[in-house]
């Protein structure tokens, strides 16, 4: 039997490596993959609660999640593409269109 | 039973997450993010939550990863991986994370949990984690499944605009 804490240790876990990843990287993609990391997070501590309380909302809700993930991915990745046409780019401080 | 596999999938989804964050080269710490995922599916088994399993592995390993590397594939990955990789402002980041540690640490550990509940299929009464996840997706939450198809639209537009090539006129 699997306690609840040891699901929030864990998505907690996760969360902070993936904020850390989002802080400390300058490329691009690993930041878009650590936001992914981020996401996955949240999931594992909605399917904690949802089999604690053996309530469906939580699974739903981590559904939802996943295609939110998804739409981000696709619009964060056009805009890496169309950042890339003319030279390559792939640090974060590079980009500072605009910065003032 | 259940526990050490819990402890294995956990395990496994720390070292490849810290992996995939330290990597250098983008298609590793990809792969690494869809190793990640596939004991992230694990767990979920572990947690009754096997229609997600599922989903994590065809939708997430196998949809949004593939976007990731076909997308890296496109771009010129080679010139980043000769460069610096860490942010100057890791300092203050590590600060940030430090906080954001102790904050969760202490919420969790005031915590009150109630004891768990059983799902009602292993009980008998509903026919189980697939039907019972339908059943309440187009009843209880049809309205944001519907606002998520529209979101789903306007990502995908976007995401077109964004990166279709500049027609002159």
């Amino acid at each position: 039997m699997i306690p609840l804490s040891h699901f929030l240790t864990l998505g907690a876990v996760l969360f902070l490596i993936g904020a850390a990843g989002v802080l400390m990287r300058r490329n691009v993609i690993i930041i878009l993959l650590s936001i992914e990391l981020m996401l996955n997070a949240v999931n594992v501590t909605l399917i904690g609660f949802s089999r604690q309380w053996a309530d469906l909302s939580g699974q739903v809700f981590a559904i939802f999640v996943i295609a939110v993930a998804a739409c981000e991915a696709a619009v964060g990745l056009a805009i890496l593409i169309s950042l890339n046409r003319d030279k390559t780019v792939m640090n974060v401080d590079e980009v500072n269109l605009l910065k003032w | 039973m259940e526990l050490p596999f819990f402890y294995l999938f956990s395990a496994g989804i720390v070292i490849t997450s810290l992996f995939m964050i330290t990597r250098s080269n983008v298609i590793h710490a990809a792969l690494l993010l869809v190793l990640t995922f596939f004991f992230l599916a694990g767990l979920f088994v572990l947690a009754g939550a096997e229609f997600l399993a599922a989903v994590q592995v065809l939708i997430y390993s196998g949809g949004i990863m593939v976007l990731y590397l076909f997308s890296i594939m496109l771009m010129n990955v080679q010139v980043a991986v000769r460069i610096r990789q860490w942010h100057r402002q890791r300092f203050f980041a590590i600060l940030i994370l430090l906080v954001l540690g102790f904050e969760i640490w202490s919420v969790l550990g005031k915590g009150v949990f109630p004891k768990m509940k059983v799902w009602p299929w292993k009980l008998g009464a509903t026919p189980g984690n697939v039907e019972a996840l339908g059943s309440v997706l187009y009843t209880k939450f049809v309205f944001p499944f519907e606002v998520v198809s529209i979101l789903l639209l306007a990502s995908m537009i976007g995401a077109i605009v964004l990166a279709k090539k500049k027609i002159d006129s």
